[in-house]
């Protein structure tokens, strides 16, 4: 991506929250949205957009899980390790899961298909264990239907 | 035919949308009209996608559906479950703040009116502040997040705090393991919610709201957007409330994945754009909250229990439930149990009855070993505690907290070691990093209980200092709550701490 569509993107999303009480996070998700991930070169232009410094915006990015400061794969697979999930098989599902596409927690795949994330819960704990693909909500997931999802 | 089917993100995650489709197809195919409404979910998770049918103004249901199931739907000939409000799990609630939910489509405010809708607002917009405040005072309604603090004396000091600008910021971070019912009445009657808020607006004065909505909760942020728009055309929202004269509007905030942003000073860090970070109290929020002026936070239950209080009347509320703890709770149903889902009774039901006759006992058929209630900062109780009224004080006496009332149940083949390292882990992964025992004890924890799992027996009474350290030197109950699952686990089962060191090698 050029430094001008980059900017560009980006006095978009700035035009989007002007006037936000508190538009960091609504901004962070925006640029989540539209790169994937935070590109290091947004985070100066986020940091003279709100008049704080550099620095600050670096340590909001890295205090939540779900702003990512590196590319993902196509799909992000998030798996729920919470205790609900767990007293139904989630531990083993994540751990067979994780073994079949050899990966660790965070890891993507070397074609770039698929990241997997733990997930603490996503409120499907009356049908564990349960999967999220991108967006789409997986109850009672095994294998075979998470396969199928990230198909 | 009047066909109802769930759009609720449990459903969808059984496989409610290919039912849907499938149903919307074969009634193409078969020339016969047929009208398919999307609606929250009843709660009955272990019969989702269920299906309803109407006849004769009576809904029956059949479920758990699939799409092969639909020709037979669709012919009359497939063996249903009967009308569904005459489901034992369903017929022995007391649904008030879930009265609609599973009912309505979320969407249409015309129906929301139609069943009992906005008659609470209408209510609130005819008294002064004070009358509201009363109101929910007399109802004696309390935080449904956790904590279990009386609303309207919350509501009281907000409306007491002079301020040019005051909030109304509602917690929907529900990040506890087994709960969902913020979720399910986000996805199932939204306009509850909304008009929650705006009845707390006119109670204390603040025009503006924020629902602090986690991200793991796509299907909710979506159905609430759309309700705020809705809303927002319909004049339910915006500068005139239903024609009062009085503004409120508001907005969702999408959280970004960290659990301890449920807790309130976090959580209003983090709308602010900072690290969710805990405060310290003083100053409360209710004084110096968002952006430090006067703020309610409430958890969604106790914002979207307020219209039908309005509605029937503080005292019909209080009539319902135990000693200090009035009215009904969202019991949520989770783990390894044959029924699972969202159970809404009068406070006092014992635990032991919701675990073996509500919920049917465990999936597996095997014996309960454990309960965990009130997310992962509840204690693990062992079936000889079910006789214990589900009620705050009650609770409390047993070492235990109902918190958001999520009871997540285990069979016997729990290992509670584990579970008890899961606890520290989830700790160490989502402190906020403020306090020392905190931030650091977890991840202590971890090694120590790795050390008892290798069959270090003297580690058990370090991970009793451990636990006190935590307890006395945190901030915010998740340093300081953690150590009641541990030391629980230890407590309860103490067999699944006394490894020896040949079995570990
Ligand atoms: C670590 C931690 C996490 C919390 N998470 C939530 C949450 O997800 N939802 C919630 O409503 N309250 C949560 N709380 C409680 C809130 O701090 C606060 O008490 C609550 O939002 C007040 O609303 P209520 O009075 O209506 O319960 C949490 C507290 C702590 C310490
Ligand atoms: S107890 Fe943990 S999460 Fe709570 S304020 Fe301290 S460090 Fe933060
Ligand atoms: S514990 Fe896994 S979805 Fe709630």
């Amino acid at each position: 991506m050029s430094d001008a569509a980059l900017t560009e993107t980006m006095a978009e999303i700035f035009a989007r929250h002007r006037g936000r009480e508190g538009p960091m996070l609504p901004i962070l998700h925006s640029v989540m949205e539209a790169f994937g991930h935070i590109p290091e070169a947004a985070v100066p232009l986020i940091a003279d957009d709100l008049n704080i410094g550099r620095a600050e915006v670096h340590g909001v990015i890295s205090f939540y899980h779900d702003f990512r400061k590196e590319p993902v794969g196509r799909h992000v697979l998030k798996i729920c390790r919470a205790e609900a999930c767990q007293a139904v098989g989630g531990a083993a599902l994540s751990q067979a899961v994780l073994d079949k596409l050899g990966l660790d927690w965070g890891g993507t795949t070397p074609d770039g298909r698929v990241t997997v994330e733990p997930v603490y819960c996503l409120g499907l704990c009356a049908c564990g264990p349960a999967a999220m693909v991108d967006d789409r909500v997986i109850g009672r997931a095994d294998e075979t239907t998470i396969e199928e999802a990230l198909a | 035919m009047k066909v109802y089917v769930p759009r609720d993100s449990a459903a969808k995650a059984l496989g409610a949308d290919a039912v849907a489709s499938a149903i919307a197809y074969g009634a193409e195919a078969r020339g016969i009209d047929v009208t398919v409404i999307r609606t929250g979910s009843r709660g009955m998770v272990w019969l989702e996608p269920l299906v309803e049918v109407e006849r004769d103004g009576v809904r029956h249901g059949y479920g758990p559906m699939t799409p092969a199931d639909v020709p037979a739907l669709l012919d009359g000939t497939l063996d249903g479950l009967g009308p569904v409000e005459e489901i034992p799990f369903f017929a022995r609630q007391t649904r008030l703040t879930f009265a609609r939910c599973g009912v309505i489509d979320p969407l249409d405010l015309d129906a929301y009116a139609a069943h009992g809708g906005l008659v609470g607002l209408r209510r609130a917009i005819a008294m002064t502040g004070q009358q509201i405040v009363d109101e929910v005072k007399d109802s004696g309604l309390r935080g449904r997040g956790g904590a279990g603090f009386p609303t309207g004396i919350k509501w009281q000091t907000v409306h007491d705090a002079p301020a040019d600008q005051k909030y109304i910021v509602c917690n929907a971070d529900e990040g506890d393991s087994g709960t969902f019912a913020d979720r399910m009445i986000m996805e199932g009657d939204p306009f509850t919610l909304i008009e929650g808020m705006a009845i707390a607006g006119l109670a204390v004065g603040a025009t503006r709201g924020y629902v602090y909505l986690r991200s793991e909760y796509p299907d909710a942020i979506t159905v609430m957007q759309e309700a705020l728009r809705i809303g927002r055309a319909r004049g339910l929202l915006g500068a005139d409330v239903l024609g009062s004269g009085r503004a409120f509007d508001m907005e969702i905030r999408v959280g970004a994945g960290a659990y301890v942003c449920g807790e309130e000073t976090s959580l209003l860090n983090s709308m602010e754009g900072k690290r969710g970070v805990v405060r310290a109290k003083p100053p409360l929020p209710a004084i110096e909250g968002f952006l430090g002026r006067p703020t309610v936070v409430n958890n969604v239950i106790s914002l979207a229990t307020v219209p039908v209080i309005f509605e029937r009347g503080a005292q019909h509320y209080a009539d319902f439930g135990l000693g200090r703890s009035r009215g009904t709770m969202p019991v949520q149903i989770a783990g390894n149990v044959k029924r699972g889902g969202l159970f809404e009774t009068a406070f006092g039901l014992p635990l032991g009855e919701l675990v073996e006759d509500v919920a049917g006992g465990t999936a597996s058929g095997r014996p309960v070993k454990a309960v965990q209630v009130g997310g992962p900062l509840g204690a693990y109780m062992p079936p000889e505690t079910f006789e214990t009224p589900f009620a705050y004080e009650e609770f409390d006496g047993q070492g235990g907290l109902i918190g958001h009332a999520g009871v997540v149940v285990f069979d016997d083949t729990a290992d509670m070691l584990q579970m008890a390292r899961f606890a520290m882990e989830f700790c160490a992964v989502e402190s906020c990093g403020k306090c020392t025992p905190c931030r650091i004890g977890a991840v202590r924890g971890v090694e120590t209980i790795d050390r008892i799992a290798e069959g270090d027996a003297a580690a058990k009474d370090l991970l009793v200092d451990l636990c006190d350290t935590m307890t006395d030197g945190s901030l915010c109950a998740l340093g300081g709550l953690t150590p009641y699952p541990v030391l629980s686990a230890m407590r309860n089962y103490p067999e699944d701490f006394a490894r020896s060191k040949e079995a570990a090698e």
